[in-house]
Formats: C-alpha cells, structure tokens, sequence
C-alpha cells in the first residue's frame, strides 16, 4: 500500500517537471533559510563550548545611568571599580567574574602585522567558561593579583604567530611588553561575545586604574558573569544583585540614578537588540516565532494551491480509487503521504544545501572564528518542520479530493 | 445476486431536475450475464453506477449478495465495492502513472494481503486477459484492446461476484470487441461470476443471456 502511494508520489513528480521544481524549490528554499537560521541562533544562544553553563550563567553588562540634569548615560559603561565593588561581593552566585570586552591591536612576528583581540580577565573567567585547551592551562588568582606577564592564546594565534607549533613557555610581545604563554585555547567565535577573543590577558595589566572610584569608566567596557551554583539560584542572585544596586553612593556625584540588572544571555541579547536595559526575552522571541510563521505559510499556501489545481486531473484515479474499495479516509491518507514524501524529499535537498551553505559561510571569514554546524537538534527540527508543512498542505487538498463523488470524478471531475 | 426494486434517480442541478430513471425493477440472477441497452442519455450508466454503489438512488431498495445496502455508509460501501463488484468502464480508466501490474493490484491494495501474495494474484489475472508479456508497460504504451484487457484483469484480480461494464467495447473496433465479449463469456462459464453490461452493439447484446432495455429512465420490455 505504502510502496504503491510511493511509487505514484515519485511518477507525478517526474512527470510533472514544472510542478516539481516549483514545490520542491519553495520547500528547500524556505526550509533552508530556516536551518541557516536556526543553526546562527543555535549558534549564538545555545550552550555552546566554552558557555556550557550557560543556564546557570547570568551576566551584568549594558545599563543606565541617569544624571541630575536629567541626562541618560547607556551601554556597557560601567568602570572595574563598580564590578569589582559592588558585584564581586556577592554572596549568593557560587564563582563571580569580572573582564573587559575584547579590543583589537596588533602583534609583529619576522616584521608581519597580525590583528588580534584582547582581552583582560580574571581567574575566575577560566572557572565559569569551559574553555578546551589545547595546552597549557589557565592562570590563577595568584597571577592576577601580581600581574605576572602571562598570556592564553587561541589557536588561531598560535598558527599565526608561533606557526602552529607548540607555544607554551614561548614569548608573545604585546604593547612592548613580553608575555610567557601558558595555555592555548580553541577557537570562539566572535558571535560568543563573552568569552570570545584572540588573547587573554590577566586582568591588572589594563592601563586602567582597576580602584578608581567612579561608576563609568574604560573603553571598552567590562562585564560580569554570576555563576549559580544550581539553576534555582538564579532568581535569589538577582535579588541580591538589585539590592546591591541600592547600596550604590555615586561618587562622581553627578549621577542620581542607575538601573541595570543581572540577565541571562538571551536576556542580555535581546536588550541589546531593543536597545532596552529591562526587556525581557518574550518580545523578541514572539517576533521571531511570528516571522517563522509566516515564512513558512509562504511555500505551505503555494503547495496547496497547487494541489487543490491538480486535483482536475488526478480525478480518474480518484474515481478508479474509490470504485475500487478506497474510502474517502483512505484517500485523504494517500494523499496526505504522497504530500509527506515530497516534503520530506525537499527537506532533504535543503539539509544537504545548508551543510554546504554553512561551510561556505564559516569559510568566507566575515564573522571570525565562525563555526555554524548542522548539528543533530538542527536536522530533526528541519525534518519535523518539513512533516509538518507536508501535513499542513496536503491535508486540506486531500480532503477536497477524497470529498470527490465518484462518479464525478470518473467523469473527468466536471459534475 | 442484484435485486433493484422500484429505483428512481432524480439529478437536481440548480434550476433544472432531470429524471434519470423511475420505476426501474430488476433481477439479476447469480451467474447471469445481462446486457443493458438503450439509447444515449436512457440512464444506462445512472443504473449501473447505482447498481456499483458508486451513487445512491433517490428512492427505492437494493439488495446486493444478500446485504441490505440502502443504509450504509461511506466506508462499509467501500468495503462492499472492494470485495464484490468489478469495474469496467468505456475509456478504461487505468491511473497512467503506474505500470500495467499495479494497476491491476489497485483493488488489493484495499486488501489486507502481503504485497508478494497481491504481485502473484495480479499476474495471474494478466494471464487469464493474455497479457503476460505486458505486466511492466505502461498504459500509453498499449492498445485500445490490451487497455481494457488491463482493466478487466483490474476488475476480476479480487474475485469479486459481480462485474459492471460500462460500454467495455464502446471504443474498440469489432474484433477486440469480440475478444473483450469472450473473455467476459469465461468468466461466467468459469467463475460464475454475475455481469451486467451497458452496450450499444446488438450483436454483442445477443450473445448474453439477457437483455434489459431502458427508454427515458424508464424499462421497456
Ligand atoms: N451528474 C448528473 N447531473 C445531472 N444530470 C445527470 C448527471 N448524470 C447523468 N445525468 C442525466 O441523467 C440522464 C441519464 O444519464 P446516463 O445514465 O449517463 O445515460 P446513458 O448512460 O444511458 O447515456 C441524462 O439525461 C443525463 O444528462
Ligand atoms: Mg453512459
């Protein structure tokens, strides 16, 4: 029976070239666009190596900061002193780091230019992320704390400076100085804002003073990450961090007002792209969702259009069908299946585009270190919505079809 | 086998009403081959499609195999269609898309029969139509004659009691007509398989065992 529906569902296909082409394009098409989307998405908010925690992660990054004349300061303006001062000392967060933002600079090697990212961070920054080594290890609270010249590096890095060969105990001239390299890390993509950078440098060499009191301060930037030690933390850690907020004296004495919170990353995310310092994820999240949607009406309406066209012509083996012993229900389901098939053969063809869609677009360099994959959740994902646009098309043309009077539809469909 | 008592068919389309049969009273014994002729338009092919379940009639009773079928509904009409009747129909109506031996596999499918046991039976009722040598053509790629063959080995692949046969020579020439006619003739002899046939060819009327003539809808004997 099911071999029967097949073997049909592959005739009409080859013997409707045009029919064809057009469904399967609009199903690879949108479907493709779906799984590049969900793989940049899986990418960017996703526990992805080195934030394999992130669900127990919060971070303290973008906020406010109101003046006396009624002005508003916003961003990542907040100085080390505010994070070191009023954030290290939380008690509820089980590991608390602190770290600048990355900044680009310049390192020589046999006289040729190489750009990298720096980036200045605590020990505890190498306890909350899960960074793989490839050598060496991370530096600890002792080292920060006496600025020893020490450096991590990525392997981007090491192949660009040392060669690829083994870099621990070389030398890594920064800003005129030299850094012994002790560890070497893998690759992170530039779209993993927090732990991402080229090199690692023990937070007290920043030319910053880390104990300046003021509030804002220090291009370009600094963030915080609270670990939790269990996800049910996390409501008891924002508490405190918004009761520390109160403590805060404003020492510049021009500020009156600040508001800035402790978010998880897709939180973080989605104020930065509202450009909103309360917002929570819904917002964003429900636009996506409805854009999806109707994204995915899009080829769905196409293919029922076409089917419902097509049923003129299919009405002879209908009528064939039912004088034979198919009920209306059988033949909604053979049609419903020979919908399924198609859809099911169009997200296959877009799997195997978006591999290398998403080959093509790591390896153009735009994003650096870049490393979409199509990973398993992304596959059966795309599958199910494949499924799930063949049922939602198919169903309702079935219907009509299997609704057919037989003798109409041995008629050729005009009654 | 059949028994129609007291049948009308009323087709209403918007404005108009037409009559397609009234009073029409039939027996049809189990074994026997009966021609239904008439000319265009008499509803030869109203009292065959109602005879075959395919369209209920507007009032009256009929009896198939002993089952009371006046009641029944969609799916049990399926399953009485599947088991006992065979269609033949004019212009064949083989599914182009599927080889000679699925097509003749089409009411199996409906079947719960493994898809080995389903192979063998169809073969085996291209056999008996002479066409052995076709089983993985086409349709487009056979003869006006051998496509009805295909349609008759369709019809006769489930064993079913009874065989309506819309004008099954209506587009042939005379010798495939007679071929059809004696293939038909076998079945009864052999299977004792009821037919009833609607055609226009007197000759071919003359050689079963009844004739049935309808005028407007209505038998005239
Ligand atoms: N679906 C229908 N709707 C309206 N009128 C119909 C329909 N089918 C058949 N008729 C009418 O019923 C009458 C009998 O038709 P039919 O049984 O096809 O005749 P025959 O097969 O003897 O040529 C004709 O007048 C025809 O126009
Ligand atoms: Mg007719």
């Amino acid at each position: 029976m099911f071999k029967n529906y097949l073997k049909i569902a592959l005739k009409v296909l080859r013997r409707h070239k045009l029919f064809t082409f057009i469904s399967l394009f609009g199903i690879s098409f949108t479907l493709l666009v779906l799984i590049v989307v969900t793989s940049f998405i899986e990418h960017t908010l996703g526990p992805v190596t080195p934030e394999t925690r992130l669900d127990r992660t919060l971070s303290v990054t973008m906020g406010r900061l109101k003046t006396e004349k009624g002005g508003t300061w916003n961003g990542p303006i907040f100085s080390p002193w505010f994070f070191q001062t009023y954030v290290k000392s939380m008690q509820t967060p089980q590991i608390i780091s602190m770290s600048s933002f990355h900044h680009p600079t310049v390192v020589y090697k046999n006289k040729k230019k190489h750009d990298v990212d720096v980036k200045y961070v605590d020990s505890e920054f190498w306890q909350i992320l899960n960074f793989n080594f490839l050598e060496g290890g991370p530096f600890d609270s002792r080292q920060v704390e006496d600025v020893a010249p020490v450096v991590i590096i990525n392997e981007s890095t090491r192949d660009k400076y040392f060669a690829g060969s083994s870099a621990v105990d070389s030398t890594l001239k920064l800003y005129g100085q030299d850094y012994r390299v002790i560890g070497v890390v893998e690759n992170v993509s530039l779209l993993r804002i927090m732990p991402y950078s080229d090199v690692w440098l023990p937070m007290t060499h920043t030319k910053l003073d880390l104990h300046k009191p003021t509030l804002v301060g220090g291009i370009p930037g600094w963030y915080a990450m609270l670990l939790a030690a269990d996800k049910t933390d996390l409501p008891k850690i924002r508490r405190e961090f918004d009761q520390q907020m109160k403590q805060i004296e404003f020492p510049e004495g021009r500020f009156t007002e600040i508001h800035i919170s402790a978010a998880t990353y897709a939180e973080a995310l989605t104020r930065n792209v509202l450009q909103s310092d309360e917002s929570s994820v819904t917002p964003l999240l429900s636009f996506a969702i409805i854009l999806m949607t109707l994204f995915l009406l899009l080829p769905t309406v196409n293919l029922v259009n076409i089917n419902v066209s097509r049923i003129m012509e299919r009405s002879s083996e209908i009528g064939v069908r039912k004088a034979f012993g198919a009920s209306s229900w059988t033949l909604v389901g053979q049609f419903v299946i020979e919908n399924v098939f198609i859809t099911l053969i169009g997200g296959l063809i877009s799997i195997v585009l978006a591999v290398v869609i998403l080959r093509l677009i790591n390896d153009s360099g735009m994003i650096a270190h870049l490393h979409l994959v199509l990973n398993f959740r992304v596959f059966w994902v795309s599958m199910v919505i494949a499924l799930f646009f063949g049922l939602l098309s198919g169903v309702y043309p079935a219907y009509k079809m299997s609704r057919m009077h037989p003798v109409t539809a041995l008629r050729g469909g005009q009654s | 086998m059949i028994q129609l008592s007291s049948i009308e068919k009323v087709y209403r389309t918007d404005s108009i009403e037409t009559l397609a049969l009234t009073g029409v009273n039939l027996d049809v014994a189990r074994g026997e081959f009966l021609s239904v002729m008439g000319p265009s338009g008499s509803g030869k092919s109203t009292l065959l499609n109602i005879i075959g379940l395919l369209d209920s009639p507007t009032s009256g009773n009929i009896v198939l195999a002993g089952e009371k079928v006046a009641s029944y509904h969609d799916r049990k009409l399926a399953h009485i269609r599947n088991q006992k009747i065979g269609f033949v129909f004019q212009s064949y109506h083989l599914v182009n898309d599927l080889s000679v031996v699925d097509n003749v596999e089409i009411p199996l499918i409906y079947r719960s029969m493994s898809g080995k046991e389903r192979r063998q039976r169809a073969l085996a009722a291209l056999e008996k139509v002479g066409l052995s040598a076709r089983t993985k053509h086409f349709p487009s790629q056979l003869s006006g004659g051998q496509r009805q063959r295909v349609a008759i080995a369709r019809a006769i692949v489930g064993e079913p009691e009874i065989i309506l046969a819309d004008e099954p020579t209506g587009n042939l020439d005379s010798v495939m007509g007679q071929e059809i006619l004696a293939i038909l003739k076998s079945l009864v002899k052999d299977m004792g398989t009821t037919i009833v046939m609607v055609t226009h060819d007197e000759p071919i009327a003359l050689e079963t065992d009844r004739i049935v003539r309808l005028f407007d809808g209505s038998q005239v004997n």
